[in-house]
């Protein structure tokens, strides 16, 4: 059972870190400390073995999210693999919050890797595109939301995802059906008292936010998708996702043995950092803070050059003296993201925290590989048509999901 | 990608701009706004964009009785005597990203308004606290000029104050005052692209999404906007097309074992071009699975005859 943490969220802090799934802030302007983070949320760290048991079951080298600690931390994600192996299988679900048409690095991050996870698996996923939770939060019209989760469900589906194992769908549209009896016998089993010790709601907040949180929560039981898992009910799902959402599972865990069903299991990630380097994550608010995919090669070199933060010394002797501060570079943060290479990354963290490699070196690296990233999605995306989104928006079986 | 309202406030509190906020109906004009907003709260302003005939593009805010003549205006910028005139509403649109009724000076915080000049009135220094619309036209915001300036410094501009309402000559010995702060670079603002892709060609979709990004910094480049997407469009057939696809796989094969070959062993080299090339044709593959499978998928639906209403 889980335990009901209390978490302080919002304002008082900054003396605390806040990670919540509206505000993610470093204490003091540090930067966020995972290990208190998994400490204080419960779950559980994603060490060695357990990458090395994903490469035997796969067959095939982990992605480079898991070697590197992007995706860091879990709950039950061995008790999946160990019914996979027992020949088992599971379904993925992650989702998206369409606020805005501009997608960033960061928020790609979960689906190259949810992408992976289906092809090394071979399981099927359900995307949920919460047009529902922004038109509430963020105060824009239900026709723009809607209009952003389609917009976005093409950034989404250049992301190479398979359209024989892939149900995406928008809350204003699917809402209904199996999915709200789901969300009714959620609701059932949070007071409101619980749900504002959780979320941080209070009197002032409208009710369509104390209402939401079970609709993130219900698509982790198969039960919410008759067309897709008829008579499975007991099928296990994994949810890849960013940390800031945990509240919402836990809550989700806590409920489902009640109902019946099998907890979700999570695997989740750290934060993408801001080019500025400022704690916390980056943010859609401030274009310098990120690279976007509609950026041009141009625009990625002069942010890269201009606004990422660098960890290089002041002077070139101090430089080749002391080397680079490691901790701070943003540069190579980035690269550990992205740069498939493990050698290669090695041979620059190398060179560049002993003083022989300059910044400037680092960040042509960067920029090529940043570039050669964004110009494929780009290309991915061009291809994605109206029909294609309808297809895979559509309320359709997916007959050969496992193969 | 513009900034809305709330990122500005935001971005006013990060750098500890004090500022008041008043919310109201949308509001087009100024008498409107002071409807809804006392005087007691500040001095209300009134903001022009403005476009020259070589493309370039000007925000004047100034107090609402100051008056600004555009024709002497234009003889300051050293544009002449009509060189100047109100922009149009796609400009207003695609460079400072806010909708009719709400020009102001904050929009400068866009990068596709970073060519456009802005003039404060110089009347502005004196009073305790102006009005503004912080990128939408149903609030208003007012603060001191320090506030307004700090922000101006905080995206690397220089505020410039001028007394509008002077009229100096303007002649062979005596230059326009107000030349130095004509932009440097023109802007082009194509015509608002019709973004209702409801049939579905890959052309439509690539022409429609390419005039977005590039509109604010475009120079005159239309046709070779044009010829891009022809370009484009047929290497999206790439995804559709049996040949083409099995051509880019072969092509891109022979490339990287052509820049290999130095390599001794053959074995090592086909070890790189699995390594190397297979992400790259499994995306490629994907696309082309998904593209045939959403076309059979919307034959399907549409296939059944038309029903009797």
């Amino acid at each position: 059972m889980e335990v009901d943490k209390k978490e302080e969220i919002a304002s008082e802090t900054s003396s605390e870190q806040v990670v919540n799934p509206w505000e993610v802030s470093a204490k003091d302007g540090g930067r966020i400390d995972y290990d208190k983070l998994i400490d204080q949320f419960g779950c559980q760290r994603l060490d060695e073995s357990l990458i090395a048991r994903v490469e035997r079951l796969t067959s095939r080298k982990a992605h480079v999210f898991l070697r590197r600690g992007v995706f860091f931390a879990h709950r039950d994600f061995n008790e999946v693999l160990d019914a996979y192996e027992g020949g088992d299988k599971f379904y993925l679900y992650t989702g998206r919050g369409p606020s805005s048409e501009a997608l960033h690095l960061g928020h790609l991050i979960p689906f190259m890797f949810t992408k992976y996870l289906q092809e090394a698996f071979k399981v099927p996923l359900v995307i949920q595109l919460t047009d529902d939770e922004k038109c509430m939060w963020k105060n824009l019209s239900v026709e723009e939301s809607q209009r952003l989760a389609r917009e976005n469900a093409k950034d989404i589906i250049a992301c190479g995802f398979d359209v024989t194992k892939t149900f995406i769908f928008s809350d204003f549209d699917y809402v209904g059906g199996a999915f709200y009896k789901n969300m009714v016998k959620v609701a059932k089993c949070v007071t409101l008292n619980k749900a504002m010790g959780i979320f941080g709601f209070s009197g002032e907040d409208h009710i369509g936010k104390l209402s939401f949180p079970p609709v993130q929560a219900v698509p982790s039981f198969p039960s919410s998708f008759p067309h897709l898992f008829p008579g499975m009910d007991m099928l296990r799902c994994l949810i890849p996702c960013a940390i800031d959402q945990d509240p919402y599972f836990r809550m989700t865990r806590d409920v489902a043995p009640r109902l019946g069903y099998s907890k979700p299991a999570l695997i989740e990630s750290t934060f993408f950092p801001a080019l500025q380097a400022k704690n916390g994550k980056m943010s859609a608010s401030d274009p310098n803070s990120a690279i976007y995919v509609t950026d041009t090669a141009k625009d990625i070199k002069n942010k890269i050059n201009r606004y990422a933060f660098s960890g290089g010394q002041d002077s070139i002797e101090k430089h080749r003296e002391i080397g680079a501060n490691l901790e701070v570079d943003i540069p190579v943060k980035y690269l550990s993201f992205f740069l498939e290479d493990d050698a290669e990354l090695e041979h620059i963290k190398k060179e560049y925290g002993e003083g022989r490699m300059l910044t400037g070196e680092v960040k042509k690296r960067l920029t090529e590989v940043l570039t050669e990233m964004v110009e494929r999605h780009r290309m991915a995306r061009a291809a994605v048509t109206d029909q294609m989104v309808d297809a895979f928006m559509a309320v359709r079986p997916l007959p050969n999901m496992f193969e | 990608m513009g900034f809305t309202k709330d990122h500005l406030l935001a971005r006013l509190q990060e750098l500890q701009i004090d500022y008041s906020k008043y919310e109201h109906p949308p509001v087009l004009t100024v008498e409107e706004q002071a409807k809804y907003v006392s005087s007691s709260e500040g001095t209300l302003s009134k903001n022009l964009f403005l476009k020259d005939k070589k493309n370039r593009y000007y925000i004047v805010s100034a107090m609402v009785d100051t008056k600004v003549d555009m024709k002497v205006l234009s003889q300051r910028l050293g544009l002449g005597k009509g060189g100047i005139r109100m922009a149009p509403e796609e400009a207003l649109t695609e460079l400072l990203q806010v909708s009719l009724g709400c020009v102001t000076p904050f929009a400068v915080i866009n990068e596709s308004a970073r060519d456009v000049s802005l003039l404060l009135d110089q009347k502005f220094m004196n009073q305790t606290r102006c009005i503004f619309h912080p990128l939408s036209n149903d609030v208003s915001i007012s603060l001191n000029t320090s506030g307004l300036d700090k922000f101006l410094q905080s995206i690397e501009r220089d505020p410039v104050y001028v007394d509008l309402e002077a009229n100096p000559v303007v002649g062979k010995d005596q230059p326009p005052d107000l030349a130095v702060y004509v932009p440097s670079n023109s802007v082009v603002v194509p015509e608002l692209p019709n973004k209702t892709a409801s049939i579905q060609t890959p052309s439509k979709n690539v022409s429609a999404e390419k005039t977005k990004p590039a509109a604010a910094s475009a120079k005159p480049s239309k046709p070779a906007g044009n010829v891009k997407s022809a370009v484009e469009n047929s290497a999206l057939l790439v995804f559709k097309d049996p040949e083409k696809f099995v051509e880019e796989i072969l092509d891109k094969t022979s490339a990287l074992l052509l820049s290999e070959m130095k390599v001794e062993n053959v074995e090592a080299l086909t070890e790189t071009l699995r390594k190397r090339l297979a992400p790259q044709f499994t995306n490629l593959a994907v696309m082309y699975k998904n593209k045939a499978y959403s076309e059979g998928f919307y034959a399907g639906t549409h296939s059944q005859p038309k029903r009797p209403q």
